[in-house]
């Protein structure tokens, strides 16, 4: 996984509360089986009309944020579907970290196994932030400092669990973490787990 | 030792280890996949060159993307056809047990899991779906997860999580004749909002829920998700055990009955607290429906969509004309009445056999308006079989329904089902999203005899007068 440390970029502010991965990432395009390149389905029907023309009213349609690598939501981003497409179509599309006021908790685990930074701010320095990206300012996301820096010194300080940060700024593959680390804590467990529910261990077979 | 809730003992019984930073690290006892979130997964599996750590301990069944009709053949839809032939083949190479299309046992992945018994209470079980909260109604430590975790789980037979915070939503009185766990369901995203489950996980509690049997429980649990908590949980119970006993894949014989002591024990101590409790009375509840595009757009049948000009503030105003808009209503606008171009009975929400048979009662001597299309899809081939066994097939077919196979079908629409733009359904899944039924098209939440009921009228009516 990419490491995520500092970035810096035009933020698209998407001004809206409970925006569903369905919006993010339509269903009927959920049959296509690989994770790469998918960003041309990003926002579909908000992006573009049933015939495919961008619509130029959309934000990630206009200059700078074409080029956007940070979103600005609202309350409930990314609530609805578990579906990982919606994160690989922002990834492919460029956006590596989600600044928003709340996130549906399945797309804010799909963001961390994917290297984009989930950013969660309270409603007053959310407002800064999306005033910010408004005026298409630049924005520097720094998650080694947890700080946000908007034009003219003015910054935002923000939280992220210690050992999200760490393998967000390591660039770390789960499963290889768990792997190592855990590997012996894990056969343990399943020792205690299965003497004290051997059921668990015993269904019947599948028909 | 310290009194705690259901979710904090299931939690507590599957730590092995922690981060100290509120993450930890949970064993996972079930995994249920399906065509749609796996195959990244297991491509994953193969460039690293990982093995699935037990693969008994997963089951896998096509449901989202097959067709519910003409199954014999071959799949019609290309991609639909690779995605499933992937997992038939993914789960050969890693040896995961697989319930064929063809087969006697297929099904949605949530209505199947209960059905064979591989859902059982105190397990911790994950699926890469959000609705996976359905299986709570067991008393498991159940959740959707992503395509990643589902790698992440088959690989290390664990998953990382941080702990929710706690919710009990004590569900009391009696519900009218004709309002059902899913008006219950839609009463509770009224009162908590989309999000405002967001962090938690919520138990299910009171008089409503001890006398619901378990179709009606995981109705209830499915839509937790549409509040943002993650899991619905509901302690098990007589009813519980009963339901379980005989299943396919649950413990038999004298496993069954020390397993389902352990079960007995399975619930939050009386005096344990809760981060935040609502009181939901339900017996003065209509059935409902959704206006909106949020599951949370909900209003009894008889009352009208919302004004946005008596929105509390501007943003909530934006929304709510942004909804009508894509809904083709009017502010003010009364749902009943309202002209619908198609019904759907089925999903993980309302496809079981109990569904079929409150909807049944509806269609039984009646028919579907000319013009509308009527989909009966069961949740599980086994639910179709036994529906067939009752006749029921033969109700819904003299009314004017179509009766397909088991899937997902309109409830997501990557298959052969889906709604043209700006076509009105009356549906009993779980989600009224935009596009959710096919770009375009408009859905109205509602119960399975609700929807029976506006497919005779050919607009959203309440129940009660068609019965009457
Ligand atoms: S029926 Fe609908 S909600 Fe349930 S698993 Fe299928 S697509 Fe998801």
């Amino acid at each position: 996984m990419q490491p995520f440390v500092r970035l810096a970029g035009p933020a698209a502010p998407i001004a809206e509360d409970n925006v569903d991965t369905d919006i993010i990432y339509p269903a009927r395009f959920l049959l296509r089986m690989e994770k790469t390149g998918l960003g041309d389905v990003l926002f579909r029907d908000r992006r573009f009309t049933p015939d495919g023309t961008p619509r130029p009213d959309f934000v990630l349609n206009r200059e700078p944020w074409r080029r956007a690598t940070i979103l600005v939501a609202g309350r409930n981003f990314g609530c609805g579907s578990s579906r990982e497409q919606a994160v690989w179509a922002l990834a492919d599309f460029g956006i590596r970290c989600v600044i928003a006021a709340s996130f549906g908790d399945i797309f804010r685990g799909n963001c961390l196994q994917n290297g984009i930074l989930p950013v969660r701010l309270p409603d007053a320095a959310l407002a800064d932030v999306a005033g910010a990206a408004l005026l298409g300012e630049e924005v520097l996301v720094d998650l080694d400092a947890q700080r946000i820096c908007l034009s003219g010194q003015r910054s935002i300080d923000f939280t992220t669990e210690p050992a999200v940060r760490e393998a967000l700024m390591m660039g770390w593959d789960a499963t290889e973490m768990i792997l190592q680390r855990e590997r012996s804590a894990i056969a343990a467990f399943q020792e205690r787990h299965r003497a004290a529910n051997p059921w668990l261990f015993a269904q019947g077979a599948c028909p | 030792m310290a009194s705690g809730t259901l979710y904090e003992k299931l939690w507590n019984s599957h730590v092995v280890s922690e981060d100290g930073s509120g993450n930890s690290l949970l064993y996972v006892d079930r995994h249920i996949l399906h065509e749609v979130s796996t195959p990244t997964a297991f491509d994953t599996l193969r460039q690293t060159g990982r093995a699935v750590q037990r693969p008994d301990a997963n089951l896998a069944v096509a449901d989202h993307s097959v067709p519910t009709r003409d199954r014999g053949g071959v799949i019609a839809d290309p991609l639909a056809r690779a995605q499933v032939a992937a997992l038939a083949r993914n789960c050969a190479e890693f040896g995961i047990p697989y319930l064929a299309l063809e087969g006697p046992r297929q099904g949605i992945v949530h209505v199947v899991g209960p059905e064979l018994g591989f859902t059982l209470p105190g397990a911790l079980l994950v699926c890469g779906d959000s609705h996976t909260s359905t299986h709570g109604a067991f008393g498991a430590l159940a959740f959707g997860i992503g395509a990643s975790e589902c790698e992440i789980v088959m690989a290390t037979q664990c998953i990382r999580q941080r702990r929710a915070r706690t919710m009990l939503v004590q569900l009391e009185g009696e519900p009218a004749p004709w309002v059902c766990a899913k008006d219950v369901a839609l009463a509770v995203l009224a009162r908590l909002g989309s999000g405002g489950g967001t962090g938690h996980a919520i138990e299910f509690a009171g008089p409503v829920v001890d006398r619901f049997g378990m179709s009606e429980r995981m109705t209830l649990c499915n839509m937790a998700i549409e509040t943002g908590a993650r899991i619905g949980l509901i302690a098990p119970d007589a009813t519980t055990i009963a339901y379980l006993e005989g299943r396919p894949m649950a413990p038999g014989g004298a496993m069954f009955d020390r397993a389902a002591a352990a079960w007995r024990t399975l619930a939050s101590d009386g005096d344990a607290s809760f981060d935040r409790v609502e009181l939901i009375d339900v017996s003065a509840l209509s059935p409902c429906v959704t206006w909106g595009t949020t599951p949370d757009d909900v209003i009894a049948v008889d009352g009208r969509a919302p004004d946005p000009a008596a929105a509390p503030d501007a943003a909530v105003a934006t929304r709510i004309a942004h909804a009508l808009d894509y809904m083709g209503l009017a502010p003010g606008q009364p749902l009943a009445g309202l002209p619908i171009n198609a019904a759907f009975i089925g999903s993980c929400t309302n496809g079981r056999i109990e569904d079929l048979r409150s909807a049944a009662a509806v269609a039984a001597g009646r028919h579907v308006r000319p013009g509308v299309r009527a989909l009966v899809v069961p949740g599980s081939t086994d639910v179709k079989r036994q529906a067939e066994d009752e006749g029921l097939d033969h109700v819904f077919r003299d009314a004017g329904f179509e009766w397909r196979e088991a899937g997902c079908s309109l409830c997501v629409a990557i298959n052969d089902d889906r709604l043209q733009p700006g076509q009105r359904c009356a549906s009993t899944s779980n989600r009224n999203f935009e596009g959710r039924q096919g770009r375009g098209a408009r859905t109205h939440l509602m119960s399975p005899a609700m929807a029976a009921a506006a497919a005779i009228a050919g607009a959203i009516v309440d129940v009660r007068a068609v019965m009457a």
